[in-house]
């Protein structure tokens, strides 16, 4: 009972990870078609930034935690906004084009913090009581996991309620659902693209910061690894859905830690095998839009 | 779907799925049937008739194949571009690497340039002929051509089995799912179960069961002869499939899916036939990697090998055989002289905010890769003819239009970058 209860919280955290880079790819997909391939880039940038503002501080309480979560995720946000102003920009509807520019972005913003930070793994303090475990029937948790999953939790809220009840939230659904009519409507969507840019950054830098407190350490390859797995938890969720990112980053999450720990290490393997299982039986994800 | 391989069937048959792309599109109805069959442009009449850009072209091919296969007895030194004179090993090593990236760039263009597939997981098949022959020569007593066609069959079943899940989305989903199983292949390489694959370390080549002539640095040139035969086959192949009634399908399946499907054609199997044929190309190109670098290494099968594919063939310009040589070799002699350049003395000494960003070749080439895409649409190849057009119009519009044979030329050489163009759209 104990295992499991320990992989479930392990599964969350990760999923919870897994969920703030899925999150600006899927709304980014849904409402601009563009495949974002820098994101990782945007996630690796908010870890570093994170670990600079608790290296030159040199304090690991909760304070300088919050402010590199609040450092992260500005950097991302910037980062992200600089990519849709300079780069996107330029080539709107031009969705392959758009893409390999992105990847273009991702190649040399790697190389650059392999020039800056190393290629070497850095490890990561953060504040005392992530070391200690807490007890929940009989397991004994990271506490880690738990900020993860609040973290992730108020970010889904956060971007729900920005969805649901703000007049820009109102344009970006409607975005989604049909831009075509929201141009017609003589809203410019491109504020928005800029937008959903920006927002799907921060909750990047924000993962990033998260995922360096998770695994312990920063190195320029952490985005591109959680990359892939974003990818196929917003194809599994569906494309340009918010709730199915998320319940698909806890699906796959959890699936990946339970086969991790039964079926001997194939936890990779597995998820990939549900994508396929997911494409054979519904291919346009559990919550995307049938077409 | 059968390949048809005389000329006349070829001709017969592809004036009818040219008829496809063409019939309502507008726009694309002119520069289609071109960009699929530059070479084999027919006639009202309908025969094949071989212009003089053909003739030039193959007879300029044949100087050049004859001159890379006279280089390794040769003593010429290109400072700059070669590590050494063109005799020794350095430079066949590297030659030899150009070739064969040219060459899987050209199954790549298979992929993208003529099926508007944009996978991201070609370099599962790369590397599952370079693992998959590393693997089968390590554990069975075989000689090397039994174990490559052992290999062959490996990655036939393999490349069914995945295009024919991933081919059931298409566009940037087909994106995500074949970078998907790629990961997996290259995740199952990296955690080495039971010391197969021998993890990030790779595997080195066991040489008991190979021919002689293909072992060791002295031997060098003969690897490169082999890569040079492997690229002209690729590209032969390629040429092929693509001027074959299915390559004519694939292209326009490209242009408009529906309308194939509409006129009773199966675009699924098509592409799946594609996605094979490339797949096993590029496999066989793995396991004269593996020769070449003597191991099995991690990057072989990573999704960094295929994004280095994906981006030669943008350099080159999508939809353009040549194109995806040239930026085969373009990009990998650029990479190995910008590596050189990093260690540099001369970089060492530069400030910081210069020599970081210096230092790093990918990020010179990642650079080099963006202004591409937003500045030279066309590539390497399209920048070129469209400078060609333009001194051509220079020199006086009537002297360049004496005949009908030179105006279908001036036009494709104007289509070539908008039609990279279009193949990128279309493939969204």
């Amino acid at each position: 009972m104990s295992t499991v209860v320990l992989l479930l919280f392990t599964g969350l955290g990760l999923g919870a990870l897994y969920f703030l880079v899925a999150a600006g790819l899927s709304l980014i997909y849904g409402l601009m078609g563009v495949l974002n391939f820098a994101h990782g880039a945007f996630l690796t940038l908010g870890a570093f930034a994170g670990w600079e503002v608790a290296r030159r501080t040199g304090s690991d309480d909760w304070g300088i935690f919050l402010l590199s979560l609040l450092v992260g995720a500005a950097a991302g946000a910037a980062f992200a906004a600089f990519t849709e102003f300079v780069l996107i920009r330029r080539l709107y509807q031009r969705h392959i084009e758009q893409l390999l520019i992105t990847l273009g972005l991702s190649l040399a913003a790697v190389a650059l913090f392999d020039g800056i930070w190393g290629t070497d793994p850095v490890f990561i303090q953060g504040p005392a009581w992530f070391k200690d475990t807490t007890e929940i029937l009989g397991a004994r948790v990271p506490n880690d996991r738990f900020v993860c999953i609040i973290a992730a939790v108020l970010v889904l809220l956060a971007m729900v309620f920005f969805l649901k009840n703000t007049r820009y939230g109102m344009i970006i659904r409607a975005g989604v659902e049909n831009r075509s009519m929201v141009t017609a409507l003589g809203i410019d969507v491109r504020k928005a693209f800029t937008l959903v840019f920006t927002i799907g950054g921060a909750a990047a830098g924000l993962g990033g910061v998260l995922a360096s407190h998770y695994f312990g350490y920063v190195s320029p390859m952490l985005g591109g690894s959680l990359l892939i797995f974003a990818f196929i938890v917003t194809v599994i969720g569906g494309l340009g859905s918010l709730t199915g990112a998320a319940i698909a980053a806890v699906a796959v999450a959890v699936l990946q830690q339970f086969a991790n720990f039964y079926l001997g290490g194939t936890g990779d393997f597995v998820v990939v095998l549900a994508l396929a299982l997911v494409l054979l039986f519904r291919p346009s994800g559990l919550l995307g839009r049938t077409s | 779907m059968t390949t048809d391989t005389d000329a006349a069937g070829t001709n017969s048959t592809g004036a009818n799925s040219q008829d496809i792309p063409g019939a309502g599109a507008s726009g694309t109805a002119d520069g289609a049937p071109r960009r699929t069959a530059p070479d084999q442009r027919s006639t009202p009449s309908g025969k094949p008739r071989p212009t003089r850009r053909t003739i030039v072209g193959a007879a300029a091919g044949l100087a050049g194949i004859v001159l890379l296969v006279l280089l390794p007895l040769l003593n010429l030194s290109l400072p700059g571009v070669l590590p050494g004179p063109t005799y020794t090993p350095g430079s066949l090593q590297l030659l030899a690497m150009c070739m064969l990236m040219a060459a899987a760039a050209l199954t790549y263009h298979l992929l993208l340039g003529v099926a508007g597939l944009l996978s991201f997981g070609h370099a599962l098949y790369f590397g599952a002929g370079v693992y998959g022959l590393a693997i089968i020569l390590q554990n069975l007593d075989i000689p090397l051509l039994p174990a490559m066609g052992l290999t062959l069959l490996v990655v036939i079943v393999l490349a069914h089995v995945v295009g024919s899940i991933s081919l059931r989305v298409s566009g940037i989903p087909f994106a995500m799912v074949t970078l998907a199983f790629a990961q997996a292949g290259s995740v199952i390489v990296g955690r080495n179960p039971d010391g197969t694959t021998g993890g990030d370390e790779g595997l080195s080549l066991r040489t008991e069961n190979l021919p002689d002539f293909l072992v060791g640095v002295v031997n060098t040139r003969n690897l490169y002869w082999l890569a040079l035969a492997v690229l002209v086959a690729v590209f032969i192949v390629v040429t092929w499939v693509q001027s074959s009634r299915a390559g004519h399908v694939a292209a326009a399946v490209r242009e408009n899916e529906l309308r194939v499907r509409v006129l009773g054609l199966q675009p699924y199997l098509v592409k799946l036939l594609i996605f094979v044929v490339s797949a096993v190309l590029v496999s066989i190109i793995g396991m004269v990697f593996l020769l070449l670098q003597s191991g099995a290494v991690p990057r072989a099968i990573s999704a960094d090998l295929t994004i280095t594919l994906l981006v030669m063939v943008v350099l080159g310009g999508v939809g353009s055989r040549w194109g995806a040589v040239i930026g085969g070799v373009f990009y990998t002699i650029l990479d190995q002289r910008l590596t050189t350049l990093a260690n540099s003395d001369a970089i060492d000494a530069l400030p910081d905010i210069l020599r970081i960003p210096l230092s790093e070749p990918l990020f010179i080439l990642g650079t080099l890769f963006i202004l591409v895409v937003l500045f030279l649409p066309g590539g390497l190849t399209g920048t070129a003819q469209r400078l060609a057009r333009r001194r051509n119009r220079l020199r006086g519009a009537g002297e360049a239009r004496t005949g009908e044979g030179s105006t279908a030329h001036d036009r494709t050489g104007h289509d070539r970058t908008e039609a990279s163009r279009e193949i990128l759209e279309e493939s969204a």
